[in-house]
């Protein structure tokens, strides 16, 4: 800003980032003004760390040695991520919905009509509350389950072992981009319920239906849909020859999220408000 | 100044705005007048781009709201009181709008002063009654201190003296050279607060006007007449051209003259006088006689009492 001012091109560039950066402090003031915010990172902590420290003091201790083959010391320590991926997620969907739900959008969308930028603070400020906040709980619910954890049960716990850092900090990632999935879904489908019954959808019903078909699919498909190929950031070390490389799963994980974004984005500057 | 030219919009087969064009200068307070149902909140919401014609334009000032980088320091807008999400206090409301447009701080406890609401800052605005509520978005409104101000039923839910307070408001704007526009389904409160009239029915321009302008050109207006000697005096009257009709008092109803020539008229003849007044239709009868026609939702009629 001290040397821009030179030119009226630089001066242009300056005003367009400001107007941005006053975009995305209005957005993180709604966000951190609304209830829902504090009800939905209160949940996910409390799930996290609770399920972690249950599953270390109740669970480790009771397994057999040929149960030892298929648990991943990390994803049994993030336990609690199957309820905080839902508050997430909801958290995600009710940043947009909440707005039209209400009729605000109108007064938004009066006060910044481009309507993408809207879109992408709103995305950028979810995304940074989710990722600090969900890698915080990450972090401690592993901490819980590493202090609940009776003596000699379980080895490879460590932060230095194979993989327990990347999937520790992995378990953050997974859950801010659960929550972009709501995000995007919920700038597509405007309705609370709509968002919400599709983002669960997503997650619990692909799961389901290849139950049904032949078990060749489970093999080749299998690793593809959302909740397997996702959840393969936050499991230390590999334990189903079929499921995908953690990078490549968590890779195809964000590839639905993206696309949700990207349906949310075309679609915004097309209806009426 | 608000510009809009042919402006259209469908709702399925529906045609809500209908080729409608119409001037809002500044410097004035211009009424939107129409039944329920007109398309007067969908032309506002074209203003403010939030809803897209399907045919026509319109511009703030010039220029289309969507392409005002800071549209809060153009156009100050309340369109529905209610759509403020209701866990935020007034203060923090307005200050995510202050923040979007790059406004300061100080502006936002200076319009809930303004508004009558800096006690009720710091509470949560679902818990506000429909006129508090309009009162911050008149607040919303006023926040980046635009030339150009819009409301749609802005007494909506006010008390007396909310009334009161937002017809002074909204004179002492456009007095400051402001474009106020504001609509209403009610002609007598137009009456009390605008100088200028758009009147919509269906989504089409019925009359553009002043309000000045919209009584005198009022088809049923007459001159109530009773004299000592009715009968001559109607008869005089029939003679050089005008209707006269009998009033459910007996009184002369006299269209065609004016006040001035039925007053010669009688004095000529030496007609004693008793009452000579000219009735010019209230904006409420003269409103009701344009849209009768247009307006989609009616009541069958009350039976009329025969006196009154």
């Amino acid at each position: 800003m001290t040397t821009a001012i030179h030119s009226p091109a630089s001066l242009a560039v300056g005003r367009r980032r400001g107007d941005f950066t006053n975009v995305v402090r209005a957005e993180l003031a709604k966000l951190t003004t609304i209830q829902s915010t504090y009800w939905a990172l209160l949940v996910s902590f409390a799930a996290n760390t609770g399920f972690a420290a249950l599953a270390a003091a109740l669970l480790a201790p009771r397994l057999k040695p040929s149960d030892l083959a298929h648990v991943d010391v990390v994803q049994l320590a993030l336990a609690g991520l199957h309820l905080s991926q839902v508050a997430f997620g909801v958290l995600g969907a009710l940043t947009v919905t909440g707005e039209y739900g209400s009729g605000m959008i109108r007064t938004t969308f009066a006060a910044v009509p481009r309507r993408r930028t809207v879109l992408a603070a709103k995305g950028l400020v979810f995304a940074g509350t989710a990722l600090v906040t969900a890698t915080l709980s990450t972090v401690v619910a592993y901490l819980a389950f590493l202090a609940a954890l009776p003596a000699h049960t379980l080895s490879g716990t460590a932060l230095t072992d194979p993989g327990v850092t990347r999937a520790v900090l992995g378990g953050g990632l997974y859950l801010t981009v659960y929550g972009l999935l709501g995000f995007g879904l919920g700038a597509l489908l405007r309705s609370s319920a709509a968002a919400i019954a599709t983002l669960l959808g997503v997650l619990f019903v692909p799961p389901l239906l290849l139950d049904l078909l032949p078990g060749s699919w489970k093999t080749t498909v299998g690793p593809y849909i959302p909740m397997q190929s996702g959840s393969q950031i936050f499991v230390a070390v590999r334990h189903e020859a079929a499921s995908l490389a953690p990078w490549t799963g968590f890779g195809v994980f964000c590839l639905y999220a993206a696309a949700a974004l990207l349906a949310g984005f075309l679609a915004i500057n097309r209806r009426d408000a | 100044m608000i510009e809009a030219v042919g402006l259209v919009k469908r709702y399925g087969n529906v045609t809500a705005v209908d080729g409608l064009s119409f001037t809002v200068p500044a410097g004035s307070v211009t009424g939107f007048l129409g039944p329920n149902g007109s398309g007067k909140s969908t032309t506002m919401r074209m203003i403010l781009g939030l809803d897209a014609p399907d045919a026509g334009t319109v511009t703030v000032n010039g220029s289309p709201y969507v392409k005002y980088r800071r549209p809060l320091r153009e156009v100050g807008a309340l369109l529905d009181a209610k759509a403020v999400a209701p866990g935020r206090s007034a203060y923090q409301h307005l200050r995510w709008l202050a923040l979007s447009n790059g406004i300061p701080r100080s502006r936002v406890e200076q319009v809930l002063r303004q508004v009558g609401l800096a006690s009720a800052a710091r509470k949560q605005a679902g818990g506000f009654s429909l006129g508090m509520a309009q009162r911050l978005g008149i607040a919303a409104a006023l926040l980046g201190d635009p030339p150009v101000l819009m409301f749609d039923e802005p007494v909506n839910g006010l008390d007396p003296e909310g009334v009161a307070w937002i017809r002074s408001m909204l004179k002492s704007l456009a007095a400051q050279g402001r474009t106020v526009f504001l609509s209403s389904h009610l002609m007598s409160e137009m009456a009390l607060t605008a100088d200028r009239l758009v009147i919509i029915g269906r989504g089409r321009l019925i009359a553009e006007t002043t309000v000045a302008d919209f009584l005198a050109a009022g088809t049923d207006n007459y001159t109530r007449v009773r004299c000592t000697h009715a009968a001559a005096l109607a008869a005089l009257l029939t003679e050089r051209g005008a209707t006269v009709g009998r009033e459910p008092d007996g009184a002369l109803r006299v269209t065609g003259a004016t006040a001035d020539e039925i007053g010669e008229a009688a004095r000529a003849r030496g007609l004693g006088l008793l009452e000579l007044s000219p009735q010019q239709m209230s904006l409420e009868q003269r409103y009701m006689e344009l849209t009768r026609d247009t307006t989609d939702y009616h009541a069958d009629p009350m039976p009329t009492p025969a006196a009154h």
